[in-house]
């Protein structure tokens, strides 16, 4: 019998890169110590953690940044996939004499052979001298499918005699979580509630397409890439390809979103590069809106039945969760890791499930798992706050942990969550909430809910970073990394000018090329804790050695120099200094200073904390929610540039706000497609849409972690706000809506709902 | 590059359906409208068999231009694959997120949903042709020091979508600033800093 094919698993692949990064290691060999050294206050510091405008803002308000859609060689040829309409079907051959015979078409080339899992499957390319040459090519290649039964809904594939979507069946088990025994959690429990909370599939719509271009020069391939991840990307296309990775570079200057669409390498990439193999041009594909909807991956659903059991003062005593998750033929998301570790509770029991359906495989979306589960969880302790008759915010406090593993495990390095409880409730004005949900009257119902976060953030050691002199007296850093909007060669030029007394616009950064120092994927909040600490070890190496310089010019010893303002210069007598610049005229050469993010203690876990407040308005009368204000309290760790971090925030209150409202990926059951892939259809919030919303950081810097004490950010701001909204409507209306994006028919749907009180 | 084939005809109906398949009028049903298989799934209009071309004049940021333009295409194509203006973005390519907002004598359009055709003779001026030299313009300012964006993708769109509405309404209220940017999309969701943004650049030239 014949193996089954693999099934993707995106969000493996992802936790792989990005949430197992506490086990990595740092390079043999290497100097980085396993422990940081005590590092300054944040008000010893002139940039690290003040509001820096981005380094690269004139480059983008001016147009002059140059987007992989932006990019045109004068022999390159445009490329073109031909995707199945099938949602599932055997392809019987393919013929590509048509598309081949057309004037100005270069190459076409077959993708796909065997069984169709979903509706836009690649099954040709061709490359052409123009787009629309190409898009006449692809009507020009002949298909014979032999179509075959498809479902599209996960409750319909998991009815008996559904067509099989995966070879194993459509429903497999995906994960199992225990520790102690929840049915004896249960029985200690005063209250006992199970809910079924619901997500929907939030496709990532990042403005710029996915897209590459490919160049072969000999046997060296060139490809330009809109990625989140420059290093993985070569790595991948250099297996695709069957060629050595050092024959492989990724460039990717400028990006237009990705939020975890573009960590994966895409079949787009492969094609173009095999396009310009065989043409001997530089082949660039990009896909249109309707393709990015349908084919490069959202958000998996979870359908989560959440038990939970606590006493009378709120202790809980057992929690016990049983998930659904649904990612088209690829596995879906774990969502068991919030549920597990958030609150202290001794008895959990966790169950997955992966639903396939013929749809294309999800991909990893900013905070995979933990968004889902946050819903639900949080959801849960709000639901039962009320059953309790507690404050949620206390309900929550009542059952801190301060320990990995819900107060099971290992201690927390830091948890700044009781900084950002207090941060965040005076704000709000919590005591404005109804004290019994749905206790307003009137037509517009108000209400304030919370929820909290959890995500690791640590970042990953083995990052590597270059800073260089020359003897012009320029300080350029190279690394590895890439900057997908959330500001990192501004992250770099902070640090390395804090850390060299200069100015961040005197800093050349150079990024976005997989043949710099090594940094990991732009995914999982990992960018600035890995590559910020790996900048400063390698400034604080380039400062000293301008210090010794700096000593023998002022005559004294380096500890009594200290740089800045673009000197060096004596600490007790600041009118005793040089200029950098005159100092790098002793260099011989450019000298490059290697910086590496090192390790962090095993024996301490390392998570970031954060929570949201949502005040709301509803109209029980037509089902429409408006969310007038969400303030959003984050421990992060020390704040690298706080412009950059609270925008950070505001994308991730946003999304998460539009994936509470509005997205949703709808297919047609009859024709196994996508009916909404565009703008008009998948509606996400725009600018009449949105709140008021206030960031705030705890400002808690853990010194364990690395050299500047700083986590992540990317995902903290996204996971708590679908959820907080939620609870916020419950408040405000006394039902819990428990299924998003809350439509107006589903709100007004709770509002009929007669609910059995336990 | 091959020179594009020239069928000197008006243009049908069945080629600018086709052409604007994307838009509001999907592919899928225009094959179903003339009576045919659905096509695969594919990425673009498919094929356009009826393709004409004229020279027309244009003046983008200053400087008049003649390009040869064919029936369907659109300003969007001209900037970003004739002039090499690359700033106004293919977001949607069916005017629904404003990321290709050029100005057209003075006023915000969708460059993606104006037919190169339709505007001979007018002028146009896109995010390159802003600033004065070095001198970036109070909005293209404003949006880096408000840290208005964050990709930055979509920022060409709002940026002339804000000087439009600032030359039309130089004092705007928070609520007409967030009208003026509503028919742009920042997926980034940096709203809030846009919004900042335009606010601080209406000041700055109020005191000139």
């Amino acid at each position: 019998m014949k193996t089954p094919p693999p099934i993707d698993d995106a969000f493996a692949e992802y936790a792989e890169l990005a949430r197992t990064q506490g086990t990595q290691t740092a390079t043999p060999g290497s100097t980085a110590p396993a422990a940081p050294a005590p590092q300054p206050k944040p008000d010893e510091f002139k940039y690290i953690g003040k509001a820096t405008p981005r380094v690269d803002g004139r480059m983008v308000v001016t147009g002059a940044a140059r987007y992989t859609h932006d990019l045109a060689f004068g022999d390159m040829l445009i490329g073109k996939i031909l995707r199945s309409p099938h949602a599932c079907a055997d392809l019987v051959s393919i013929d590509l004499s048509g598309a081949l015979a057309l004037p100005g078409v270069k190459a076409a080339l077959k993708l796909k052979e065997g069984r169709i899992r979903w509706a836009g499957e690649p099954v040709a390319a061709v490359a052409a001298v123009s787009e629309s040459r190409a898009e006449e090519a692809l009507a020009l290649i002949k298909v014979e499918y032999k179509p075959l039964p498809h479902v599209t809904a996960p409750d319909k594939a998991m009815e008996a005699g559904a067509p099989l979507v995966q070879d194993q069946g459509n429903v497999i088990k995906s994960n199992d979580y225990a520790r102690g025994d929840v049915e004896k959690g249960f029985k200690e429990a005063d209250v006992v509630l199970e809910r079924t909370y619901k997500t929907s599939w939030e496709v990532h719509q990042p403005t710029e397409t996915h897209g590459s271009v490919a160049r072969w020069d000999g046997d060296d391939l060139t490809v330009w890439d809109s990625t989140q991840a420059v290093q993985s990307i070569r790595d991948g296309l250099a297996r695709a390809l069957s060629i050595p990775a050092g024959r492989v570079k990724v460039l990717k200057h400028y990006m237009g979103g990705g939020f975890g669409s573009k960590l994966n390498l895409g079949d787009y990439t492969v094609t173009a590069a095999k396009l310009a193999k065989e043409t001997g041009r530089p082949v660039k594909i990009t896909l249109t809106r309707r393709e990015n909807s349908i084919c490069v991956g959202y958000r998996p659903t979870a359908w989560m039945t959440v038990k939970a059991g606590a006493r009378k003062d709120g202790t809980l005593t057992a929690l016990s969760v049983k998930s659904y998750n649904c990612g088209g033929v690829g596995r879906g998301d774990r969502v068991s890791e919030p549920y597990s570790d958030m609150y202290a509770c001794p008895n959990v029991k966790i169950e997955e499930f992966s639903v396939f359906v013929n749809a294309c495989a999800s991909r990893a979306t900013r905070a995979p798992g933990h968004t889902q589960a946050t819903l639900g969880l949080e959801g849960m302790m709000e639901e039962l706050a009320a059953a309790l008759g507690m404050d949620p915010l206390a309900l929550r406090m009542k059952n801190f942990a301060a320990k990995d593993k819900g107060d099971t495990g290992i201690p927390y390095s830091t948890k700044g969550l009781e900084q950002c409880y207090k941060l965040g409730s005076e704000k709000i004005g919590w005591d404005r909430r109804n004290k019994k949900p749905g206790g307003g009257s009137g037509k517009v119902r108000t209400g304030l809910g919370m929820a909290s976060q959890i995500w690791p953030g640590a970042g990953a050691p083995g990052t590597l970073a270059d800073v260089k002199l020359y003897p012009d007296g320029s300080v350029e850093v190279e690394c590895g990394t890439q900057d997908i909007g959330t500001g990192t060669r501004t992250h770099i030029a902070v640090v390395a000018a804090e850390t060299l007394g200069l100015e961040p616009k005197d800093i050349i950064v150079h990024i976005g090329n997989s043949d710099l120092p090594w940094a990991p994927i732009s995914g999982g909040s990992m960018t600035t804790p890995s590559v910020a600490p790996a900048v400063r070890d390698a400034a604080l190496k380039a400062a000293e050695h301008l210090k010794n310089l700096a000593s023998k010019k002022l005559g004294l010893p380096p500890a009594e120099i200290v740089l800045e303002n673009r000197k060096a210069a004596s600490k007790a007598d600041p009118t005793k200094a040089i200029e950098l610049k005159e100092l790098a005229r002793g260099l011989p050469r450019p000298l490059p200073f290697h910086g590496e993010r090192s390790n962090y203690p095993s024996t301490f876990a390392f998570q970031t904390f954060g929570v949201q407040f949502a005040e709301v308005e509803v109209d029980t009368e037509t089902g429409k929610i408006k969310v007038k204000k969400v303030v959003a309290a984050h421990d992060i760790g020390r704040v690298i540039n706080r412009q950059t971090a609270e925008s950070q925030v505001l994308g991730g209150v946003v999304q998460g706000m539009s994936a509470a409202l509005f997205e949703e990926k709808i297919m047609d059951p009859r024709t196994g497609t996508m009916v909404n892939p565009n703008y008009h259809d998948y509606k996400v919030a725009t600018a009449m849409d949105i709140p008021e919303i206030v960031p705030l950081f705890a400002d808690v810097i853990d010194e364990r972690l690395n050299n500047l004490g700083a986590k992540g950010l990317g995902e903290p701001g996204r996971i708590p706000a679908s959820a907080c909204i939620a609870n916020a409507v419950y408040n405000a209306l006394g039902v819990h809506v428990r299924e998003i994006p809350m439509t107006p028919a589903r709100v007004l749907a709770a509002l009929k709902r007669k609910e059995a009180r336990p | 590059m091959d020179t594009p084939r020239k069928k000197k005809k008006a243009v049908s109906r069945r080629a600018f359906l086709q052409t604007m398949g994307g838009g509001a009028v999907g592919a899928g049903v225009v094959s179903r409208v003339l009576g045919k298989e659905m096509p695969a799934l594919q990425a673009g209009p498919g094929p356009m068999d009826v393709v004409s071309s004229k020279t027309i004049s244009l003046t983008v940021n200053g400087r008049k231009v003649k390009v040869a333009a064919e029936a369907g295409e659109t300003l969007l194509q001209v900037l970003r694959e004739k002039l090499q203006l690359t700033g106004a973005k293919r977001v949607c390519n069916r005017g629904e997120c404003g990321g290709c907002t050029v100005l057209v004598g003075g006023k915000p359009v969708y460059a993606c949903h104006t037919l190169a055709l339709q505007i001979d003779g007018a002028e146009i001026l896109t995010v390159e042709g802003l600033a004065e030299g070095d001198k970036l313009h109070p909005v293209q300012q404003a949006f880096i020091d408000k840290d208005g964006y964050q990709c930055g993708f979509c920022t060409p769109g709002f940026i002339m979508a804000s000087v439009g509405l600032l030359k039309k309404n130089p004092q705007p209220t928070f609520d007409e600033i967030r009208a003026g940017v509503s028919g742009n999309l920042c997926r980034c969701g940096n709203y809030q800093k846009i919004y900042a943004a335009v606010g601080a650049a209406a000041e700055t030239m109020r005191r000139g």
